[in-house]
């Protein structure tokens, strides 16, 4: 897994890809720092990751597309599966790769609260519960993308495919608004997975929050196992 | 049974939705052995290998390598095996070095990891451009890598799917010498639909065709049965004499002229009635009439020609595979006389000759030149 996980951070950061990550989530990150304390006059970190939820709609893609797609389209995959690991640690090690790329850029992003706690007061829980939200949402959204990336042999595709998926999740919340049988409002608003996050938002640390993060990132991280599992029987 | 039979393969059937790629084939592979898995394209010789190796797997039969079965210890059979794939496994991205430091730790290999990896380099000849990005290589030094990550970790079986693919003449004749190097201490599979590496490499040869096997022997008796008692020469004379020569020598069942190669020469094609060796008889005819003898070639039944009637025999129906010439001679002149190479021998001319013709050094020179 360990070799894997190297191979892919080695890949990130010698080709344009993790930087095409990295600098417009760090770039944006410092205009919504900028224009959000120069507004609102607040010290909160809420205007700096609320927006960039949606910048990451667009290029936490781009950070999962190759995983799998390129491996098979370049045929490399046979290398893989045919050297002594277990298909598990091969998705592990890739979703780590991704996670991690994913984390160092978010720490990089603290620099914003470390200069809101500068010049101003703001609550530490909910900087702390903000980042492990965000944290944990992304860490689901990239699971997704993983799965997405299993299941094509072109990059292209897993990217407006992931694109597509994180946007109907994203807009989930949205769309319960217009329901009124509320049975069905309130299945569909458990599932939401931003719905979650703005517990995180205040400051409230949950249990039942965290498991349904972790489980939904086993469960996709599961899904692309048995992708490529499957593609060995067909 | 582990010790000589390293590689086991039962009733293995493929099948992609109707169709079988691979149809109930069996053989083994001894220890040691440099087995030639050949067939035309198509014929599942890369869906046998792909299962061999774990890379897919199969509809039913079983496969054991070194006595693990690949479905229940994939892990162990993986481990034992070397494989370079049809299209080799890189990542343009890496240098050469990085990539096979990257197939290291994916192997989990255990030898010292500077020496193993310099050793490989040097075996396959890639350590002059270990720096260098591999989406930067010619097509032959990506085989070459392609062969280096095979033989990370020094495993006992190397499965090689057509590793002479794009690969200039030169460069076919260094990798096979490799790998008949590295065949001394393993067991490797070959494939290939290159005839004349079967002839220059394997010991023993497995002919599969539409997902069966249809001929499975060693070299020696492949070509040893179909050994003809026909021959070809080369004289430095005009036709009439030649003719006239020939005509006093017993036991000739057929001969042809097959025309004029080098200037002030004719090469003819002489075949011996049935167990009569003529070889003497015609040496001394000639000589009488003071005709210089300048190439004498025995024409044993090429690889090509069993190839091709062990391929046909099965399948009447396949359009792309040429059925054996009625007349041989017409066949044999046709590609005497063609300027250009004959599609099947182009790929490596000298090969063609070398194994099985030390007598016409002239003409594989001239081969080399075209």
């Amino acid at each position: 897994m360990y070799a894997i996980f190297k191979k892919e951070i080695r890949n990130y950061f010698f080709t344009p890809i993790g930087y095409i990550f990295i600098s417009p989530f760090l770039a944006l990150c410092a205009m919504f720092f900028i224009s959000g304390v120069s507004y609102y006059q607040t010290a909160t970190v809420d205007y700096i990751l609320g927006p960039i939820n949606i910048i990451c709609l667009f290029i936490v893609p781009v950070l999962t597309m190759q995983l799998f797609s390129e491996e098979r389209n370049k045929k490399s995959d046979q290398l893989l599966l045919t050297s002594p690991v277990n298909i598990s640690s091969i998705v592990l090690g890739k979703y780590f790769a991704a996670l991690c790329v994913f984390c160092i850029t978010l720490a990089v992003s603290l620099i914003f609260p470390i200069i809101l706690f500068i010049i101003g007061k703001p609550v530490l829980s909910e900087v702390i519960g903000t980042y492990i939200g965000f944290i944990l949402i992304w860490a689901a959204f990239i699971a997704i993308g993983v799965f997405i990336s299993s299941l094509t042999e072109s990059q292209v595709v897993a990217a407006i495919l992931s694109f597509v998926v994180l946007l109907v999740l994203y807009s989930l919340d949205g769309w319960t608004q217009g329901i009124t049988t509320t049975w069905l409002k309130n299945i569909i608003s458990w599932f939401s997975i931003f719905k979650r996050y703005s517990d995180f938002q205040i400051g409230l640390l949950s249990l039942p929050n965290v498991i349904y993060y972790l489980s939904f990132i086993f469960v996709f991280l599961f899904l692309t196992g048995r992708s490529i599992e499957k593609r060995r029987y067909s | 049974m582990e010790q000589s039979n390293v590689i086991e393969i039962q009733n293995l059937t493929k099948r992609f939705g109707a169709s079988k790629a691979v149809n109930n084939i069996s053989f083994d592979v001894r220890h040691g052995e440099i087995l030639g898995f050949l067939g035309p394209n198509g014929a599942g010789k890369s869906t046998t290998m792909n299962i061999l190796t774990g890379y897919i797997s199969s509809s039913s039969g079983s496969v054991k390598v070194c006595g693990h079965s690949i479905l229940e210890e994939p892990n162990e059979v993986k481990k034992k095996i070397g494989y370079l794939p049809e299209q080799p496994p890189l990542y343009f991205d890496m240098t050469v070095l990085e990539y096979l430091n990257f197939v290291y730790d994916l192997k989990k290999a255990s030898e010292n990891r500077k020496a193993h990896l310099e050793e490989i380099m040097k075996t396959v000849g890639i350590d002059k451009v270990k720096g260098r990005l591999i989406k930067n290589l010619s097509k032959g030094y990506k085989q070459r890598v392609g062969l280096a990550q095979a033989l990370v970790g020094n495993p006992e079986v190397l499965v090689l799917d057509e590793p002479t693919v794009g690969l200039d003449p030169r460069q076919i004749i260094e990798i096979r010498n490799v790998i008949k190097a590295l065949g001394k201490k393993r067991t490797i599979i070959l494939s290939t639909h290159i005839l004349q590496e079967v002839t220059a490499v394997c010991d023993r040869v497995v002919i599969i065709n539409r997902g069966q096997i249809v001929k499975a022997d060693t070299l020696e008796n492949l070509s040893g049965k179909a050994s003809s008692g026909r021959y070809t020469l080369r004289l430095a004379a005009d036709e009439y004499k030649v003719k006239n020569a020939l005509s006093e020598v017993a036991n000739v069942k057929y001969s042809d002229i097959l025309g004029v190669r080098e200037k002030d020469t004719v090469d003819i094609l002489v075949e011996a009635a049935e167990f009569a060796d003529i070889r003497t008889d015609l040496f001394n005819a000639f000589a009488q009439k003071q005709i210089p003898i300048l190439m004498f070639k025995p024409m044993e039944m090429t690889l090509e020609e069993i190839f091709i009637s062990a391929t046909s025999e099965t399948v009447a129906d396949t359009e792309d595979i040429k059925p054996v010439p009625k007349n041989l001679s017409d066949e044999l002149k046709k590609i005497f006389m063609a300027k250009k190479k004959p599609e099947n021998t182009k790929a490596e001319p000298e090969i063609n000759k070398a194994g099985s013709n030390e007598a016409a050094p002239e003409n594989e020179e001239k081969e080399d030149k075209e």
